[in-house]
């Protein structure tokens, strides 16, 4: 019993040390250039994508195992119609459609009818379009907000990622030189 | 003025730090009054050495001395003076120094206010607030000196980063660090306490008053930083559950949970271990806090330079301050253990609920905050937890909170009965679920129900004092008597809670919040919730160290003018930066919200945004603060200083 509460009155101390030696590391390896705590977003880079299924917004939507074996590179964009830097990407998005760029949009806690309103009136820049009204499958693809896009291979894995709106630059420099590399 | 004063006053400082700690705590052990008598001494000079070091530094900025490194990398001569004198503290070493400022005035604070402590914990408080701030000094003086000097003196500054030079950024820091820092004073009680060996009623009427005053500031300081974050970022948002935040919203809980448990301590004399632990959690919290943000280890954008070999000296520090804390607690927490026996159902039941919820959001919002860090590290898992991960988890912690939070304050001691205290709030209820059932016409499901707590929680902070004064129960004459006589504790205790409540709604009816983004050319007009922004046109403006271009927008609605906004684009050449100054009117129930954006094609892009309730998102903080501040005002606390029952060692005479 005494040793018990021993160990209990001791558990803060033993916590404090854990996580004091884990900020050590960090920084040690931070010194050695080995470790940059700034990658920690790029989270499911050169993964599999988690597995999902979602619904879609007019017609059918479609699930990881559509990404599976696609055989061609596509972009994943979470995108909501409450969120504005969304809206100022949508231009973006447009021309890369224009460009051939299959890009597959998934509307991220919004309603299907505000979804499809948006689309309508401000054009569609996907290809298929799915929708995550409770930000379940977000959680899985670890979203840090919206806009956010995943460069998505033939095989379904994640080769680029970016949190927040794509700019033009970044299709030129980034996503058209990755198309390419990835594109059968 | 001659930086070296400053830089002699805070070595000055480091010397009486050491005194501070060794002298106090070793009298207090050995029993020597003249030894423990010497703390507040020792504490009032650390405070003015400090006070004149930060005070040489506001001076050096202010008289544009380059040869001082610190103000040649901050610092510009054309740099308005307002934002020369809170430069000061707006980077790194600044900022250090004036944490070590506030240490020196927690310790101050308990030498002057202290006075009726008994001697050996007066001693023993001061002792281990000089330990913890010797660290702190030591720090600036050696790796964070901001009185270094450069050879030869640049002819001007590099000017400091423009989204800083903010007059809500500027108050900021000094609120949050009061905050932050005050918790020390809760900490070093509770070291003091297990140094004792003893924990008591008496103790725990010591300890809160302390821990509000902090809990105020840094509620006002969290809800601070969040409105800058609402107008100056231009985002449109006002918590995005970044690192910083979250480092800052830690502390907040187990500091709420704190002040909770200790009343627990001095009604009940129970809980007294956990209360401890509280103690020394929500200063670690708030020292690991800094450090979190000082190191790099998390990014932000209200990060300052990052720089590892800082880090592991403040790693090292908190080591030595909290592990010290804790592996003392290890050692001599059990002599403070009761044995309390708990009705679930009253008084103290409901406050470890609190207790229980408060400290589970903490933990959330930490392994949130941390997880991705560590497997990243540990399991080599990239990973990133955003938002989504946040508003899931803490919501339905939240929400029974929210809910026990009414009725917590109507149930008594020991043992209480559910049904009395459901029958004063029977029409709270009603009247919250008509709130959200009015609400959830206009939005979806979720922010009418947090609407619907906000409803009940203002109204049951109503209806606890409705039902101490027995409003309409007797004459309006003798409630309105009643009501001079409610202790004042009480009163606060049901504003802040109502605050919550403000707060809540206002987070609530944010989410109903509509925006547009358009490519506007002058003379045109934007339709948006019923308003009318018609962009009258474009022009430039020169400021002080910056040009800014700024656009005039006409808002009317029905035909009849509102207000004319006029959103900013700074550029700041020395800088080479540019910042966005959005505009907000605010009616109390709305907020009409314009940013101006780039500029093409003849036009500009505006982001305009109508945020319903978002006022009252702050408007809550500064009603929890103010009722927290009223609590302070009681007399129970101002002089409730009771002598220690029994075998109170008589060591000194009560100065």
């Amino acid at each position: 019993m005494s040793t018990r509460r021993a160990i209990l009155y001791a558990a803060p101390l033993v916590a404090a040390v854990a996580a004091g030696g884990g900020f050590y590391a960090v920084l040690h390896r931070m010194q050695e250039g080995s470790f940059d705590p700034h990658g920690v977003p790029t989270m499911l880079l050169n993964r599999r994508v988690p597995g999902f299924e979602l619904p879609g917004l007019a017609s059918a939507g479609f699930a990881s195992t559509d990404l599976f074996s696609i055989g061609h590179p596509v972009l994943i964009n979470f995108w909501a119609t409450w969120c504005p830097p969304c809206i100022e990407e949508h231009p973006v998005l447009m021309a890369m459609q224009a460009q051939k760029i299959p890009i597959w949009g998934i509307a991220y806690k919004d309603k299907a009818s505000a979804a499809l309103d948006y689309l309508q009136t401000r054009g569609n820049p996907y290809v298929r379009n799915a929708i995550d009204a409770p930000g379940r499958v977000a959680i899985d693809w670890g979203l840090t907000g919206v806009p956010e896009t995943f460069l998505v291979d033939g095989d379904g894995f994640v080769r680029w990622h970016m949190s927040g709106p794509i700019t033009p630059k970044m299709v030129k420099e980034q996503i058209e030189p990755l198309m390419k590399k990835y594109g059968g | 003025m001659n930086p070296e004063i400053g830089h002699f006053a805070l070595a000055l400082a480091v010397a009486f730090g050491f005194a501070q700690a060794i002298i106090p705590i070793w009298g207090a052990q050995r029993g020597d009054i003249r030894m423990m008598q010497a703390a507040p001494g020792l504490a009032l000079g650390q405070l003015i050495a400090l006070a004149t070091a930060f005070g040489v530094l506001m001076w050096v900025s202010v008289d544009n001395d380059f040869s001082v490194l610190n103000v040649y990398e901050n610092s510009h001569s054309l740099k308005p003076l307002l934002y020369k004198i809170t430069g000061t503290w707006g980077n790194h070493e600044g900022s250090i120094l004036l944490w070590c400022l506030i240490m020196g005035v927690c310790g101050g604070a308990v030498a002057v206010f202290g006075r009726n402590l008994p001697a050996s914990l007066r001693a023993r408080v001061i002792g281990v607030l000089g330990a913890s701030s010797v660290g702190f000094t030591l720090f600036a003086l050696l790796a964070s000196n901001p009185f270094l000097r450069i050879w030869p003196p640049p002819a001007n500054g590099q000017d400091m980063n423009p989204l800083l030079q903010d007059l809500g950024l500027a108050i900021h820091p000094p609120i949050l660090y009061l905050g932050y820092v005050g918790f020390s004073i809760p900490f070093a009680f509770a070291v003091a306490a297990l140094l004792e060996g003893r924990v008591d009623a008496a103790w725990g009427r010591w300890v809160r008053p302390w821990t509000l005053a902090a809990w105020c500031f840094l509620t006002g300081g969290i809800a601070l930083g969040s409105w800058w974050a609402y107008y100056e970022l231009g985002w449109g948002g006002f918590w995005f559950w970044d690192p910083v935040e979250n480092a800052s919203l830690m502390p907040w809980l187990t500091g709420t949970a704190l002040l909770h448990a200790a009343i627990v301590v001095e009604k009940r004399e129970s809980l007294k271990v956990w209360t401890v632990l509280l103690a020394i959690a929500t200063f670690s919290f708030s020292l690991s806090g800094t450090f979190l943000v000082r190191s790099g280890i998390l990014n932000s954008v209200h990060a300052f330079a990052n720089d590892p070999t800082r880090g592991v000296f403040i790693l090292v520090l908190l080591g030595l301050v909290i592990g010290g804390a804790l592996a003392l607690f290890a050692w001599r927490g059990r002599a403070l253990s009761s044995v309390g026996l708990f009705a679930p159902i009253s008084r103290e039941g409901a406050l470890v609920l609190n207790n229980v919820l408060l400290c589970s959001i903490a933990a959330v919002v930490a392994i949130g905050t941390l997880y991705p860090l560590f497997a990243d590290m540990v399991l080599g898992q990239k990973l990133s937890v955003g938002a989504p991960f946040f508003n899931a988890t803490v919501l339905p912690l939240a929400v029974p909170l929210f809910i026990a939070m009414a009725v917590g304050p109507m149930l008594s001691w020991k043992r209480a009965a559910l049904g009395p205290a459901l029958m004063r709030l029977w029409w709270a209820a009603v009247v919250a679920a008509a709130v959200g059932l009015w609400a959830s016409f206009g939005t979806s499901l979720l922010p009418a129900f947090v609407l619907g707590c906000a409803a009940w929680l203002i109204l049951g902070a109503f209806a606890d004092i409705m039902a101490r004064i027995r409003l309409f129960r007797i004459p309006l004459l003798s409630s309105l008597l009643l009501l001079r006589g409610t202790p004042r504790g009480a009163l606060g205790a049901a504003i802040a809670h109502a605050g919550l409540g403000v707060t809540i709604a206002g987070i609530a009816g944010m989410s109903m919040a509509v925006s547009t983004i358009l490519l506007v050319k002058p003379g045109e007009t934007v339709h948006l919730a019923g308003y009318d922004w018609k962009l009258m046109g474009l022009h430039d403006a020169p400021g002080p160290n910056y040009t800014a271009r700024v656009a005039t927008i006409q808002v009317s609605r029905n035909g009849r003018l509102v207000t004319v906004l006029a959103p900013e684009r700074r550029s700041f050449p020395v800088q080479q930066m540019t910042t966005t100054e959005a505009k907000i009117e605010t009616d109390g129930f709305r907020d009409l919200y314009a940013v101006l954006g780039d500029e093409r094609d003849g036009g500009a892009v505006l982001r305009l945004h109508d945020n319903f309730m978002a006022p009252w998102i702050w408007l809550g903080a500064l009603v929890m603060a103010l009722g927290g501040g009223l609590s302070l005002s009681d007399r129970r606390l101002r002089l409730g200083a009771p002598r220690r029952a029994a075998k109170a060692p008589h060591a000194g005479a009560p100065a």
